[in-house]
């Protein structure tokens, strides 16, 4: 069957090849379909019956001459070749060298579905990374292992943020072997370039391997791109030892294009015409994630997707949030009054962050600190909300404190600059001078020693010009 | 010729005459193993546990006479089991830390020996019938697993195994039925998991299944034998929700399913439980835990499978005498594996792409929970069910949270804006509701204090009073407050943050007795009252909020833990001695005219 090629294709339609009059042909396995210019496209089998074979085209069926395609079973899975050599290199979602440079030449091929990680093979992601950024790592720490995705929206700067974060990443007090690998679904050529000389700037290059699908590459690709760089992740943290960090920009890409070949396909529709299996399978891609026991790697996954129309609870966000371990949700609001990075507080979760933090890996006060802030900048946006409808002079002395607090905790705690690489002992001191914007009497999440090491309270204080004296 | 036919994702249709509906088959060269959903003709639809990658129509299949049933017996408590029972650390020896496909190790231990002790009250040649104990085994330190007679034997007893140590394959009793045939009973029985295991009648429902959790057990409890549903969008803290749970409940058992979940939420469990000490047996809290692992990225049919394997060992240790709780993280996984397989079958969907048979699968589902007398005519038991579901978008008008919320009594509805605020538990008290305050009523009446309904209705009061108010504030500001209303604004946001909220992070916090629960409601009320009658005199309530008594009080819930209630007593003293010097002062001036 690998030597021969068929050319019995029935149908073509967005992205899908049907075969009739073909039996015994394996499930998932990869094809190679020669137009009849003898380009050759890949494929892969996603059904079989005794009598028909259906394929999805990863480069798309456009330009397909039914009399005149020629389809060869290639009677193997689809796999990616592996070598340590793959670090600097650029591919396509089909593991294709886009860097004009030859193929990979290796023993060592992965099917790139992967299998499932055994739960009780995995080990519990503590260890603290430290990203620099006082909004991730003093509100919602990131730990190796950990799969936490940012929520973001069109025009908003989620491409600098993880290019900082990128940069920035490291384990305190540890020079350790890292590599980053970079799945690009998508998005546009001067997104591509501006992460490549990011990761140039900073010296990562060498360390890196991208996997890029632009917006104007065939879209059906993007299914299998993310696998093929979980793929290669796996066997940089598995197999040598590396930690990994993936970025995945942009989800919301891949879902339409798995969207795309859904409809073709004719499956029931469930929310927005997504098919009911999005859930699950996002969950492949995302819980491929993890630490395993008695492995030194480790694959810390940030998947970026934008909202569409800023809609948190539209299927891929919610989707996603149900299987990540939490969310740093960008907000146009701060964005607008040029505050960078534009986290959105009150929405933003670190599920790992409990275990990762505290006296072992940070400092004991971290989780109380993290807490208060919370709670208090959600009453500030409360008292905030108060204000637009009364007016600022209505508000009580207490309330003027709370408005105070809110403002510089934006502009000082949560803005910085984008090359501002603040320590976790740096984050956790100008918490406390935020804080300190407020009375002993309010801050009832943290506890009475911690008020007496660091809370610097003085009652007599006029706020207002204290707090932009501050910001200055 | 049996041979697979078509092979689409999950459902495979195989040539294979004769099979029933429900029966297991195996498929192909590596073994995939799979249940029989429907028949057409000499055609089986068959959906399969596991990827169908690299399956080939033509392929040979297998039926193999049974339904998917589960291994009851000693040796499942402390493990973690997939979605169709294979214990994960047996396929982590086999396969690796990666699972592989056509792996099935069984769920008990065939090697291991358990100290047997045979029941003194059973003699040869006595009438025996299902559910009756043979005798019994110490499973783990705190728990006791009695050897049951399988609930459809019945005869006469032939021979018990003498005490002593037995692998569970060997026999351990044999008994003749009427018919004259003989059954040999081994220290494990097959049980299939859609069909609950039988009872001898439902028996009223007994006490609180409390969890140490504040806004739980107190303002919206749950019963033993009872139904709940944790609903909630993301990141509102179900899963934190059902892990203390998990972790303080009262229960002997406690069986957490986590279907179509994070794989490290289960590590979590995994590594933390075996050092948790259960505060109710001063044991290690994995002796009386049984964890059902099918993670959101393992084969979507066996997590369908997942829900009713945890049910059934769940039953199986009621049977037992046990109060058994399941926990199933998330419903919603569940109920999107019933909708991906419809779909697949191509059946007419109704909601939102679900099958039409979802709400009487799911009340089915829930009606296995319950307080029953056993078979054997000898005591009780209970399986308490508690389902987290996950609506898309945290929409509760969503068909599963919908359907479920007509099925269940207990509803602990979740907040996003309590979670944004980190209000944990988030649990929103006015769309919550129980439907068993009077069953507790009489528990609580007895066990603590007989004021606990009263003083419940009261807090709950405030809290929806205050509610009211603050929509006000938000459409006029606080100064059209009355002095009472901005009282009665403070004396919610204590209960807030000094009850309701709960740290499962802090030491103290993360367990509350009922005692310390108590005590500590009734203290806050005390504060609350005292505040209220010191305004009636014409105390300012400027002065009252900036007391130092009020963020004191919303501490004390993490200071005291459920074992110092003397102290906390001496806190209660404190109150009272400074509200009553202020009473002195203001008794001693003329009340002054409040100002208009």
């Amino acid at each position: 069957m690998r030597e021969k090629e068929y050319r019995y294709a029935s149908a073509a339609r967005g992205g899908l090849l049907f075969m009739k009059g073909l039996s015994g042909v394996r499930n998932g396995d990869r094809v190679q379909v020669r137009d009849h210019q003898g380009q050759v496209r890949n494929g892969q089998v996603i059904r079989t019956t005794t009598e028909m074979v259906l394929i999805q085209v990863f480069e798309g069926t456009d330009g397909l001459d039914l009399e005149r395609t020629w389809v060869r079973f290639l009677e193997e899975p689809f796999e990616v070749t592996l070598s340590p050599a793959i670090l600097g290199r650029i591919f396509n979602g089909v593991g294709k060298p886009r860097d004009g440079r030859p193929a990979l030449i290796s023993q060592t091929k992965r099917n790139v579905n992967g299998s499932a990680v055994n739960p009780a093979a995995r080990a519990y992601p503590k260890e603290f990374i430290q990203t620099g950024l006082s909004g991730i790592d003093g509100l919602n720490s990131l730990v190796r292992g950990q799969k936490l995705p940012v929520f973001s929206g069109s025009g908003l700067p989620h491409n600098r943020l993880v290019a900082q974060l990128v940069r920035q990443a490291k384990l305190p007090g540890e020079e350790s072997n890292f590599a980053v690998v970079f799945a690009a679904m998508g998005i546009s050529h001067a997104d591509e370039r501006f992460f490549r000389q990011s990761f140039e700037s900073s010296g990562v290059l060498r360390n890196v391997v991208m996997f890029t699908n632009l917006a104007d590459d065939p879209p059906i690709e993007r299914l299998i791109l993310p696998r093929t760089a979980l793929t290669v992740a796996e066997y940089l943290a598995f197999d040598l030892d590396l930690h990994v960090l993936v970025v995945i920009t942009d989800m919301t890409h891949y879902a339409e294009a798995l969207r795309e070949v859904a409809t073709a396909k004719g499956d029931v529709p469930s929310r927005k015409g997504y098919p009911g299996y999005l859930y699950s399978d996002l969950a492949e891609i995302y819980e491929r994630a993890g630490r395993i026991r008695d492995r030194h790697g480790s694959i810390t996954m940030v998947p970026v997707l934008s909202m569409p129309s800023d809609d948190i609870t539209h299927p891929i966000p919610d989707l996603t949030g149900y299987i990540t371990e939490g969310q740093i949700v960008l907000s146009r609001e701060l964005h607008g009054q040029g505050i960078y990075p534009p986290i959105h507080v009150p929405p933003s979760l670190s599920r790992l962050m409990k275990d990762g933090i505290g006296a072992q890996y940070t400092r004991d006060d971290h989780a109380r600190v993290a807490s208060q802030l919370y709670a208090s900048y959600a009453r500030a946006l409360e008292v905030r909300n108060l204000a637009s409808i009364v007016g600022a002079e209505e508000l009580s002395q207490r309330d003027r404190q709370y408005m105070d607090f809110a403002k510089l905790f934006e502009r000082r705690f949560i803005g910085q600059g984008e090359e501002q690489d603040r320590s976790i002992i740096e984050t956790l001191e100008i918490a406390w001078e935020v804080l300190s914007l407020l009375p002993p009497s309010e801050l009832t999440r943290v506890s009475e020693a911690d008020l007496a090491r660091s809370h610097n309270w003085s009652e007599d204080r006029s706020p207002a010009s204290d707090s932009e004296a501050l910001v200055a | 010729m049996a041979k697979v036919v078509d092979i689409n994702g999950p459902i495979v249709i195989v040539h294979l005459p004769e099979v029933l509906i429900g029966e297991q088959v195996r498929l192909g060269e590596l073994g995939l193993l799979g249940e029989v959903i429907g028949r057409e003709q000499e055609c089986a639809v068959v959906q399969v546990y596991e990827s169908t990658e690299a399956l080939r129509p033509g392929e040979s299949v297998e039926a193999l006479g049974h339904p998917l049933s589960v291994e009851l017996g000693p040796g499942l408590l402390g493990q973690i089991l997939d979605g169709i029972q294979r214990p994960l650390t047996a396929i982590a020896a086999q396969s690796g830390d990666f699972i592989g496909r056509g792996v099935h190790p069984p769920a008990l231990d065939r090697e291991k020996r358990w100290p047997f002790v045979p029941n003194p009250l059973l003699k040869t040649g006595q009438r025996i019938q299902g559910g009756q104990a043979l005798g019994t085994v110490r499973e783990t330190q705190s728990i006791e697993h009695r050897i049951l007679v399988p609930p459809d034997i019945d005869g006469e007893l032939l021979e018990l195994a003498p005490q002593g140590d037995y692998t569970i394959e060997e026999i351990a009793a044999r008994v003749q039925d009427s018919k004259g045939q003989i059954h040999s009973l081994r220290f494990y029985q097959r049980w299939p998991v859609r069909k609950p295991r039988p009872y001898l009648r439902r028996s009223a429902v007994g006490k609180p299944l409390l969890t140490g959790q504040r806004v739980l057990d107190t303002f919206f409890p749950l019963i033993k034998g009872g139904k709940a549903a944790v609903p909630g969008p993301f990141g509102a803290g179900k899963t934190m929700v059902q892990q203390q749970i998990a972790r303080w409940s009262n229960a002997d058992i406690v069986i957490y399913v986590g279907c179509g979940e994070r794989g490290n939420e289960l590590v979590d469990i995994l590594e933390t439980f075996p050092e948790l000490i259960d505060p109710h047996t001063g044991r290690s809290l994995m002796e009386r835990t049984l964890l059902v692992a099918n993670t959101s990225n393992m084969p979507v049919v066996a997590r369908e499978a997942s829900i009713y394997v945890g049910v059934t060992m769940a039953e199986y240790y009621r049977d037992q005498g046990y109060d058994v709780v399941m926990v199933a993280d998330s419903t919603s996984r569940w109920a999107e594996a019933l909708r991906e397989v419809s779909g697949r079958l191509g059946q007419m969907p109704v909601e939102e792409g679900y099958p039409a048979y979802l709400a009487s699968r799911l009340a089915a589902f829930y009606e296995r929970a319950g307080c029953v007398d056993l078979l054997g005519g000898e005591g009780s038991g209970s399986v308490t069910l508690i389902g987290a579901v996950s609506p898309p978008g945290g929409d509760f008008s969503e068909p599963v949270t919908s359907h479920t919320k007509e099925i269940i009594q207990t509803f602990w509805a979740l907040s996003k804006e309590l979670a944004d605020a980190r209000h944990y538990p988030s649990v929103d008290w006015a769309d919550s509701f129980s439907g068993y305050i009077q069953d507790a009523a009489a528990w609580w009446s007895e066990s603590v204090d007989t004021r606990w309904e009263r003083l419940r209705a009261e807090a709950l009061g405030i809290l929806s009073r205050a509610d009211e108010l603050a929509r006000i504030v938000n459409l006029v500001g606080p100064e059209a407050l009355s002095s009472q209303q901005r009282w009665e604004l403070a004396g919610a946001q204590v209960i807030r943050e000094g009850f309701l909220q709960q740290s499962a992070l802090d030491e103290i916090d993360s367990y509350c007795s009922p005692q310390k629960q108590f005590r500590l409601l009734e203290l806050l009320l005390n504060l609350y009252q005292r505040g209220q009658r010191l305004l009636a005199q014409g105390a300012s309530v400027q002065r009252l909020l900036e007391l130092p008594l009020l963020a004191t009080a919303k501490r004390l819930k993490s200071q005291y833990s459920s074992e110092q209630l003397d102290e906390m007593n001496a806190f209660a003293q404190e109150i009272d001695d400074i509200f009553s010097a202020l009473d002195q002062e203001y008794l001693a001036v003329p009340v002054k005219q409040p100002a208009a």
